[in-house]
């Protein structure tokens, strides 16, 4: 199968002119997604896609094109649609393809022949039981939205003309959850989920058992007060905030003015508590690879240390303009798209106290369990940052009521400052950041 | 695409496990854009997608998969899998008799974006770069975007459905960034329509670059926005994303029937203020969100959701009217072939009312005027929502007075629906918007009058 792939691959770049540079990149994918709903099998899908994205690049113009086919005759015309489309590209003399750097590829073992050898009959008993499971959690669970098994085998390959040549296979699979509680004609919600390379890894039990703890104790819940208050944000919150802080420290947002820390390589930008890592090739990582987007080894970067921010990732064309090396940070949305840079598995050194400590030690605060609307209230430009936000006060050093329609605001660089203590609980969610409880003090809570 | 012989032996081939209901929903379609960033045009790019997918539905259970192979095998191969994903008990065979159903949108496309040279089309960015670049020296980052889309798709079912429609789409954006003592600050202006490239005929990008620029540097000057609760003002066309997230979502009949919203059982019941009546519409011609025929084959139609405060239908795709015994109000969408359909919104609008616009904003005392709102974010089951404001402004005394820093709003639907006291005579649609629903986007539109609601939290972040 990655023959073929590094096939397509090689006849594509061995059509390129003289003085040309072509680099192909081939994918092939199949995914399972089954829903159950009231013990019944509501959808089950099961997809196939392949598709191909050329880039072709002479004299420092830039040309792209993609089709969702590896047809011979559609793959042809794509690799001249994009030596068409680089006419009217803008000549800018750092536009060059990655060049191998001599970097080895690391062994995640991300592929696991089990999940293509697990029949479907199985994989279907487990959303049945993620379904039952969380009905049985709580009697106060009165349905879910929905139970989801989803599981992908992801094959690529990527060939150019400046001699990248690679294929790599991954496989992942997840159960999520979102349940329904209900008391006193008041509803609440919750998720829970657990990720895995193979469904043996899966744990319906523990997402079931997740999403009833996080939809029941909101039950109750009322507005808080305005003020200013100290939050401890849940490791999934963290996972959310650190997505949106790796976008300021990519070299593109760097190069082009709009990262609030483009000048500050070096300084403290973080409270010296942070030490924050983007690291692919931690295999317990969701998003976890071992190339990226142009073909060069994934590796670990240390972004801050200690509070000190210490280096932004790049691509080939970045790192090049920048006057640095590729971090092996170039992303890809999917074949359709140009590898763009950015960070790819963010994760925050823990610290040493759990979050029960955390809670004890601030004594009086709010804990916030989620967040909506980051990309509505989050402008990573200004840095100015306001979230929705629902959890549970703090009080006395423990756990009280639930508290839902309120907002956090602040500003990033001003969160990041503020960190008085990150916890010791580390967890990896289905996406490109992992999280750990973190203590802000002084954020200003919205409500009534 | 695809011969009428080969959709219907196809839709046979899905139902031989005993499925109920089969579906073959083909699309093929093109897409081209450009991006300017950085005073450089970075890329030009296009693209091609052309595949089915063929669900079949037994019971409770909808079997699906998908294919980019249109040929008879290949459509078969993929009718076998839905089938068998969607087992049923008994099998047998069934001839499906296909009727065409000739749908039309009411309006030509005047210039198809395939016909329109790729020199042109980068020609728009570099203008609105340099405008915007020329407006003020606070400027130091400009991005601009084009892109087309022209999709064919054909719809066939075993209820003996057989449809299609072609869908152009044309979308430009600008986005800038002005420096200044306080820090950075973004604006941005877009506008979407479904149409061709006409769409510059209406559209002067020029004037959108310098509207866009403009709103970055305003902000340079802005203040951290107020934290509480407190009288907000929503300006004519700065986004219906308020009700799209207040009621839209929890009016989607899928998310109804698990239970899911807090509008379910409340149809006939005053959900809202009488100055509220709420439409979504896929007939509004040339708009983002405009259909001639969903993704399931049904006409386009125009929907009242709530009438004079009263809530009097939930939207429906075609699943759930079928086992409501009704039929579907014409909003099963879906991102792609390779994507199931499911109960979206096309295009929702508030009608206007009989206040004028100057008057509600006089008539305040202290709040806050919201001239552009950003996205947002809804838990349909609590009715808990939020959106953002990407231009507001605090009014004083009855005036707008300055300008404030992003942030959210949050609020709760049903409360905000019933806190509605103005509607401003001015309606107009706001600008093009992307609604995300379990992974898949679709183009939606939506629209306002100048409105007011008593009482919204906005969270900001100045010290209370």
């Amino acid at each position: 199968m990655l023959d073929e792939l590094l096939a397509v691959g090689d006849r594509l770049v061995a059509r390129a002119h003289p003085g040309e540079q072509v680099e192909v990149v081939v994918t092939s994918e199949r995914n399972t997604e089954i829903k159950a709903y009231e013990g019944e099998i509501e959808s089950l899908a099961s997809a196939e896609s392949q598709g191909v994205g050329v880039r072709v690049v002479r004299d420092g113009r830039q040309g792209f094109a993609y089709a969702g086919t590896l047809d011979e005759g559609a793959v042809a015309e794509v690799l001249d649609e994009a030596r068409d489309n680089m006419a009217f590209g803008t000549v800018d003399e750092y536009q060059a393809l990655a060049e191998p750097d001599g970097v080895p590829t690391p062994e995640l073992a991300l592929f696991r022949p089990a999940l293509l050898e697990h029949p479907t009959a199985a994989k279907v008993d487990l959303a049945l039981e993620l379904e039952r499971a969380i009905r049985a959690a709580d009697r106060r669970i009165v349905g879910v939205e929905s139970a989801e098994y989803w599981d992908g085998v992801f094959r690529s390959a990527i060939v150019s003309t400046t001699g990248v040549r690679n294929a790599g296979e991954e496989t992942a699979a997840y159960l999520s959850v979102w349940a329904l509680a209900e008391q006193d004609d008041e509803t609440q919600t919750g998720f829970g989920f657990s990720t895995g390379r193979e469904p043996g890894e899966l744990d319906p039990a523990r997402a079931a058992a997740d999403a009833a703890r996080r939809a029941t104790r909101l039950l109750g819940a009322t507005k808080p007060p305005s003020e200013r208050a100290t939050v401890v944000l849940d490791p999934w919150v963290t996972a959310q905030l650190l997505g949106i802080l790796g976008w300021t420290l990519n070299g593109e947002s760097v190069l082009k003015g709009r990262s609030l820390f483009a000048d500050r390589l070096g300084d403290d930008i973080a409270s010296q508590l942070v030490t924050l890592v983007d690291d692919p090739t931690d295999a317990r990582a969701f998003t976890a690879t071992d190339t990226d987007g142009e073909g060069l080894a994934c590796r670990r970067n240390v972004l801050v240390a200690d509070g000190v921010l210490q280096q932004f990732v790049h691509n080939a064309y970045t790192a090049r303009r920048a006057g640095t090396v590729s971090t092996g940070s170039a992303v890809r949305e999917s074949f359709r798209s140009l590898p763009g840079v950015g960070t790819q598995a963010l994760v925050l050194t823990p610290g040493t106290a759990g979050q029960p400590e955390l809670v004890a030690a601030v004594g009086d605060g709010i804990l916030v369990q989620d967040v909506a609307g980051l990309h509505s209230g989050v402008n990573p430009v200004s840095g100015d940052f306001s979230t929705g936000a629902e959890g549970l006060r703090i009080r006395g050093g423990a756990l009280a009521e639930p508290l839902r329609e309120f907002t956090i605001g602040s500003t990033l660089q001003r969160l990041l400052r503020d960190v008085s203590a990150v916890g010791a609980d580390l967890e990896w969610f289905p996406m490109s950041a992992a999280g750990v409880s973190l203590v802000i003090p002084d954020v200003t809570v919205s409500g009534t | 695409m695809i011969d009428e012989s080969v959709v219907s032996h196809v839709l046979g081939t899905a139902l031989r496990t005993g499925g109920e209901f089969a579906e073959v929903y083909a699309e093929d379609k093109r897409s081209s854009g450009a991006l300017l960033d950085d005073g450089k045009v970075e890329e030009l790019t296009s693209g091609r997608d052309r595949g089915a997918g063929i669900r079949v539905v037994v019971g409770e259970t909808t079997g699906f998969a998908h294919t980019a192979d249109l040929s008879e095998a290949g459509l078969t191969a993929a009718a076998e899998a839905a089938a068998a994903a969607a087992r049923g008990g008994g099998g047998g065979v069934r001839t499906v008799a296909l009727t065409r159903r000739q749908v039309s949108r009411g309006y030509d496309i005047e210039v198809f974006p395939d016909t329109v040279g790729k020199a042109d089309k980068v020609a728009l960015l570099t203008r609105a770069d340099e405008t915007a670049r020329a407006e003020a020296g606070a400027i130091t980052q400009v991005s601009a975007r084009y892109a087309d889309s022209r999709k064919r798709i054909l719809v066939a079912n075993s209820d003996g459905v057989l449809t299609g429609d072609e869908i152009v789409r044309t979308l430009f954006w600008v986005s800038c960034v002005a420096t200044g003592d306080t820090g950075m600050q973004t604006g941005r202006e877009s506008v979407g329509h479904t149409v061709g490239f006409e769409l510059f005929d209406r559209y002067d990008v020029e004037d959108l670059a310098r509207r866009a620029a403009r709103r970055a540097i305003t902000k340079l000057e802005a203040r951290p926005a107020p934290s509480g609760q407190m009288p907000v003002v929503i300006g004519s066309g700065g986004g219906g994303v308020l009700f799209h997230e207040a009621c839209g979502h929890g009016l989607e009949a899928d998310l109804v029937a698990k239970g899911a919203s807090v509008f379910r059982d409340r149809v006939g019941e005053q959900v809202a203020s009488p100055l509220v009546t709420l439409v979504d519409d896929g007939t509004m011609a040339r708009e983002w969100g405009n259909i001639a025929v969903d993704d399931e084959g049904h006409p386009a139609q125009r929907n009242v959701l709530i009438q004079d405060g009263v809530l009097t239908d939930y939207l429906w795709d075609h699943l759930r009217a079928r086992k409501e015994g009704r039929s579907s109000s014409g909003n099963g969408r879906r991102e792609s072939y390779q994507h199931l359909p499911m109960v979206r919104m096309t295009n929702t609008y508030l009608l206007a009312g009989a206040d004028d616009p100057d008057d509600i904003v006089s008539s305040t005392d202290h709040g806050v005027f919201i001239r552009q709102l950003g996205g947002g974010q809804v838990n349909t089951a609590t009715g808990d929502f939020v959106f953002g404001m990407t231009e507001a402004y605090l009014i004083e005394g009855g005036r707008v007075t300055e300008p404030l820093r992003e942030g959210n709003l949050i609020g709760n639907g049903p409360e905000v629906l019933n806190r509605i006291d103005a509607v401003g005579t001015d309606f107009a649609m706001g600008p093009p918007g992307t609604c995300g629903k379990d992974g898949q986007g679709v183009p939606v539109g939506d629209g306002v009058p100048t409105l007011r609601v008593t009482s919204l939290t906005i969270g900001g972040t100045a010290a209370s």
